[in-house]
C-alpha cells in the first residue's frame, strides 16, 4: 500500500473515531451480557445445573450478591418458571476493591467475565421434551466515578427432559 | 507498504497532527465515553439555557419546583442511595448548604431512587442531610437530558439558568470555585 493510500486510510479511521466519540452519548450504562446457552439436558429425577456465563464491560463493576453497606444493590438471580424446580444458587466469589469513591474501604464487587451457577433437582413427576427455564438477573453497575440505575435482565434457558 | 515520509505532502502531515491534537483535546475535556466525569466550566451567561422547571415532592409531601429558588444559585444534585460516588459528595454539599446558605445558596438534591422514601429517608437522617431532598421521576430526568450517570449535578444562576454541569464524581474545589463565581 502507498503510503499516501496509507495516509488516507489512517485520517478516515481518526475522523470516524472523532465523529463516532461526538455521536456517542457521553455517559451510558454498561450492559451486563449473558451468553446464549447450549440446551440443559437432563432426566427425570437427577440434579440439573444450570450455569449462566455473565460478562460486564471493562472499566466497570456490580455489586455482589452480598454487597458491603446495606444501601447497595445485591446482584440477584431469580428463577422465576420452567420444569426445573428447587434451585440453590451460587454466585461468584466477589472481589473486594478499593475505589475513588469508597473512601478507602473494600467494595464487594464482581468484574469482567463471571459464572453464576445453579443447581436444580428435576422431580420424577416432570413432563418430558424441551421447555424453557425463565428467570430474571437484577445488577447495579458503577465505574470508578459514577453508578447507573439497577437494571433487570431476562434470562432464558432452553432445557430437554428425558 | 512504502512509509517513506518523502511521498507525503507535508501540508497532509500537518492535518494529520491537527486530527490527533483534537481528538486529544476532546477527550481531554469530555473525557472517554462511558468512563469518565464529565466537568464542564461554568458557561458564558450569553450561553446558558434557562434550567427547566419541574415540580416534584419532598418527604412531607410539599411540592417543589425549581422556580421556588428564582433569584438564588441552586447546585441541582441528581443522586441515589445506592450511588456510592453521590455518598462522597453528598457531604460536601451540606458544607456548601451551611457555609453558602445565607449568601443566596442553595443546594436541592433530587433522589432517583425507586424505593421512594423508604429508602431516602433514613438515609436522609443518617447523612444528616441539611438541604432540601424530593423525589424525581422519569419526567425530570427526561428535561435534564436523560439523567442516567448519577452523580450528575447541575449548576443553576440566579437567573434560573444552567451554567454547569457535572457528570460523575469531580473534585469538591471543582464546585467551590463555580459556587463562588455564580454568587
Amino acid at each position: 500500500m502507498p503510503f499516501k493510500n496509507y495516509f488516507r486510510s489512517v485520517s478516515l479511521t481518526i475522523v470516524a473515531t472523532l465523529a463516532s466519540t461526538l455521536v456517542a452519548p457521553a455517559q451510558m450504562a454498561p450492559e451486563l451480557k449473558i451468553e446464549p446457552q447450549a440446551t440443559v439436558k437432563t432426566k427425570r429425577g437427577t440434579p440439573a445445573t444450570v450455569t449462566l456465563k455473565v460478562s460486564l464491560p471493562a472499566g466497570f463493576h456490580a455489586n455482589s450478591h452480598t454487597p458491603t453497606e446495606p444501601n447497595l444493590i445485591p446482584l440477584t438471580l431469580k428463577w422465576t418458571g420452567g420444569p426445573l424446580t428447587d434451585g440453590v444458587i451460587a454466585y461468584p466469589k466477589p472481589l473486594l476493591e478499593k475505589y475513588t469513591f469508597s473512601a478507602g474501604k473494600d467494595i464487594s464487587v464482581v468484574t469482567g467475565a463471571f459464572d453464576i451457577t445453579t443447581k436444580f433437582q428435576v422431580a420424577a413427576s416432570t413432563a418430558t421434551g424441551p421447555a424453557a427455564q425463565t428467570g430474571t438477573l437484577r445488577y447495579q453497575a458503577c465505574n470508578d466515578r459514577m453508578c447507573f440505575p439497577p437494571k433487570t435482565v431476562n434470562v432464558n434457558v432452553t432445557v430437554s427432559v428425558e | 507498504m512504502n512509509f517513506s515520509a518523502h511521498s507525503v505532502k507535508p501540508g497532509r502531515f500537518f492535518l494529520l497532527l491537527a486530527l490527533i491534537s483534537g481528538i486529544a483535546v476532546i477527550l481531554g475535556t469530555v473525557g472517554w465515553p462511558d468512563k469518565q466525569p464529565v466537568h464542564k466550566p461554568l458557561k458564558n451567561e450569553a450561553d446558558r439555557k434557562k434550567a427547566p422547571d419541574f415540580e416534584l415532592k419532598d418527604v412531607n409531601g410539599k411540592v417543589v419546583h425549581l422556580s421556588d429558588y428564582k433569584g438564588k444559585v441552586v447546585l441541582l444534585d441528581f443522586w441515589a442511595t445506592w450511588c456510592g460516588p453521590c455518598g462522597i459528595e453528598i457531604p460536601w454539599f451540606t458544607d456548601f448548604q451551611r457555609k453558602y446558605k445565607d449568601r443566596g445558596f442553595t443546594v436541592l438534591g433530587v433522589s432517583m431512587d425507586d424505593g421512594g422514601w423508604k429508602d431516602v429517608k433514613p438515609f436522609v437522617a443518617e447523612k444528616k442531610i441539611n438541604y432540601q431532598v424530593v423525589l424525581g421521576d422519569d419526567k425530570t430526568s427526561d428535561q435534564y437530558g436523560s439523567v442516567e450517570a448519577l452523580p450528575t449535578t447541575f449548576m443553576i444562576d440566579r437567573d434560573g439558568r444552567i451554567a454547569s454541569i457535572h457528570v460523575g464524581l469531580v473534585d469538591r474545589k471543582e464546585f467551590d470555585d463555580a459556587i463562588q463565581k455564580l454568587l
